[in-house]
């Protein structure tokens, strides 16, 4: 067992997985000779070749485009994005065609395809380079979408998502890569889709997050455990599926949520899990399911970007208030 | 040695088989008269399954059909030149007799208008990606594809086809420039039948050939006339005999004319000019075809007839057999979405095909 951070243990599941299995291939900008802007691929070309590891044309539609022929070829592509915000570019490949080209051909031909996209914010990058865009995704039927925020979690996922038949975002938290470290078993292992992870336990308030979010809300359970609030924090690692019996579950225990995510407020996917917590746990809950999010405005520019997104100091504020005590 | 080879790319197309259905001296099809005769009944095949498909839409047994009149020469020249065991074709909409040459059925053709899912199911070792609606989404593919098929040791070559419409889309260029870059074994075969449903070509570019845009991605490009049998399949043999060869992709212009509507929801008549279209159908591609086999003594109007009449019983038989399947069933909508489908997914189909029941 290593401590990881969670671009190693990305790397090196990578790694594995491309041992195991030559049909597998690496796509992207910059992820050969350079090995990914966030090292993701470090020296994966020099290990694999030239024909495994390929450096494309800056241009994410043929991108992903291309990855779903070489799946249709019998290939198992991995596609980057060099980040999720520009997978805007590639949008209509992935909604339009990875997604549905199982249903569309009947399952003649299925899309083994991980497109694998850093997100989130707070590493002051330039516009566009920080946006949360998961939900769009997740409204994407046909398309799986998984968010780790542990660097275990990251392996497990990433392997399930590699060696299984549907396609899938897989959505790594850029001011984890590094930050996020944590006990990564050197055996290989699988965890699955659609199960969530209660990363803290606790009794008062249920706090629901994914990826980057998890440490914020663990954070905001650490300054509400000063107060005497007792919050557990749900970790739901995939948004599609949806681990809809584990959320239910876990907000039934409490009688109250938070939701925190990145992404703005409305149509966020906040606005689903909160819904499904209604729809499943109604009678548990003892107050308002509130939402800490980013406000319904553009990613803003670096020197603003703490004020915009969610933070434990305002997670708390929505904890106070969901315990009565604001 | 192939007649096209002196080709530019350049404003004239390359015709080899003029309207009235003769060649340049000394000039031999490089197909077997038997392949001629197979190419002439697909033609004939094409218009009467375009003629019986829009009465069937009109009768409300059939919905949405995008007629291929005017565009056979284009679509089954190109096909001809292909090795349906080896190479791929990946359509768009309007190619049925190119995907039928690859081994797509009719059958399965009609039950996809008729708005079965199954009918887009292309069977196995059928060397066919499904029909593409999304304009020029399909083009991306094809590069993977033929680069995939390369990666594994195979020597298969891919044609997509797609439109003067489509030629405007992004993914064109994406396509275009990473198949130059990978030296991938793919035919870019972009029909210019002048129209995107109502915008004509004048609208779709400022330049006059699409052919030329070849040089900006690093190989070739040609300009054929696309009502011409023989020039687009001699174009098409060139190009299927360069990427097999390691030497990359095409992109051939087959400038044809879309004789029909855009589809059956279409009225052409708002904005094809009438002359224009007489002109076009002087220079009709399959009346061309048929005046060279009259003259090379290779069709009679007897073995027409008899052709006739096998395409009528085909027909038939595929409505027939597409109609016997009824209409679709409410599971259709869930099976073939994920390989390993959500929970939720499930629950959301018992409730609706509960409901159905």
């Amino acid at each position: 067992m290593a401590t990881l951070n969670m671009v190693q243990a990305i790397r090196a599941t990578l790694e594995r997985e491309m041992e195991r299995d030559e049909r597998i291939i690496l796509l992207g900008q910059d992820i050969g000779r350079n090995g990914g802007m966030f090292r993701a691929t470090d020296g994966l070309q020099e290990r694999f070749g030239e024909a495994r590891v390929v450096d494309m044309p800056l241009a994410e539609g043929v991108i992903v485009g291309s990855a779903v022929g070489l799946a249709c070829s019998g290939l198992r592509p991995i596609p980057e994005l060099q980040f999720l915000g520009f997978g805007s570019q590639a949008f209509h490949q992935i909604e339009g065609q990875v997604a549905r080209m199982r249903f569309r051909s009947q399952s003649r031909y299925p899309m083994p395809i991980v497109i694998r996209a850093p997100f989130g914010g707070n590493v002051r990058t330039p516009e566009l380079h920080s946006d949360a865009h998961e939900a769009k995704y997740a409204n994407s039927p046909g398309l799986k979408v998984v968010t780790p925020a542990s660097a275990h979690d990251a392996k497990g996922l990433l392997t399930e998502a590699i060696r299984g038949e549907d396609p899938v975002l897989f959505c790594e938290p850029l001011r984890g890569y590094r930050l996020i470290k944590d006990a990564v078993p050197d055996e290989d292992y699988t965890l699955p889709f659609g199960r969530l992870r209660i990363a803290r336990p606790g009794s008062d308030v249920t706090l629901v997050a994914w990826s980057a979010a998890v440490v914020v809300a663990e954070q905001a359970a650490e300054l509400a455990e000063q107060e005497g609030i007792s919050c557990q924090v749900v970790d739901l690692r995939t948004l599609v599926p949806l681990d809809v019996e584990g959320l239910a579950k876990a907000v039934s225990a409490t009688g109250r949520a938070v939701v925190v995510h990145e992404a703005p407020l409305t149509a966020g996917f906040g606005a689903e899990v909160v819904a499904t917590i209604v729809e499943h746990a109604f009678s548990a809950l003892s107050a308002p399911v509130l939402r800490v999010t980013a406000p319904d405005a553009p990613y803003p520019f670096s020197s603003l970007e703490r004020a915009y997104l969610p933070s434990a100091e305002r997670s708390l504020g929505a904890i106070r208030r969901v315990m009565g005590a604001a | 040695m192939s007649i096209l080879t002196t080709s530019t790319g350049g404003p004239t197309p390359v015709r080899i088989l003029a309207p009235d259905g003769s060649v340049p001296d000394g000039y031999r099809p490089p197909l077997p008269d038997s392949e001629l005769l197979a190419a002439y009944r697909l033609m004939l095949m094409s218009r009467r399954v375009d003629e019986r498909a829009f009465n069937l839409q009109r009768q409300g047994r059939l919905g949405v059909f995008s007629p291929v009149n005017g565009q056979e020469a284009s679509v089954i020249g190109s096909a001809f030149a292909l090795d349906p065991t080896r190479d791929w074709v990946v359509p768009q909409y309007r190619e049925l007799p190119a995907m039928l040459r690859q081994g797509y059925t009719l059958e399965r053709f009609l039950l996809y208008c008729m708005g079965d899912p199954e009918g887009n199911r292309m069977p196995d070792g059928v060397n066919l990606l499904p029909i593409q609606i999304s304009l020029a989404a399909q083009i991306p593919h094809v590069v993977g594809l033929a680069w995939g098929l390369r990666h594994q040791g195979r020597d298969s070559v891919v044609c997509v086809y797609f439109g003067d419409g489509a030629s405007s889309e992004g993914d064109f260029h994406e396509a275009c420039n990473l198949a130059g870059v990978r030296r991938a074994p793919v035919i870019f075969f972009l029909q210019n039948n002048r129209w995107a449903i109502s915008t004509p070509v004048s609208k779709q570019t400022g330049a006059d050939s699409f052919a030329t845009r070849a040089t900006g991605y690093g190989f070739p490009g040609e300009l054929v006339d696309g009502n011409d049998f023989f020039a687009v399949h001699e174009a098409t043999l060139l190009a299927v005999a360069r990427a097999r060869a390691g030497e990359g992709p095409t992109l051939i212009e087959s400038r044809t004319y879309r004789m029909g509507p855009h589809n059956t929801a279409d009225d052409p008549t708002r904005y094809v000019d009438p002359e224009e279209l007489e002109a076009y159908r002087a220079l009709d591609p399959v009346a061309r075809v048929r005046s060279f086999l009259l003259e090379a003594e290779l069709l009679s109007e007897e073995l027409e007839h008899r052709m006739r009449a096998e395409i009528e019983e085909e027909l038939a038989a595929a409505v027939a057999a597409a109609e016997a399947r009824g209409a679709g069933r409410p599971e259709q909508i869930f099976d073939h979405v994920y390989a390993d489908p959500p929970p939720r997914l499930l629950d959301q189909r018992d409730a609706i095909t509960g409901e159905a029941q």
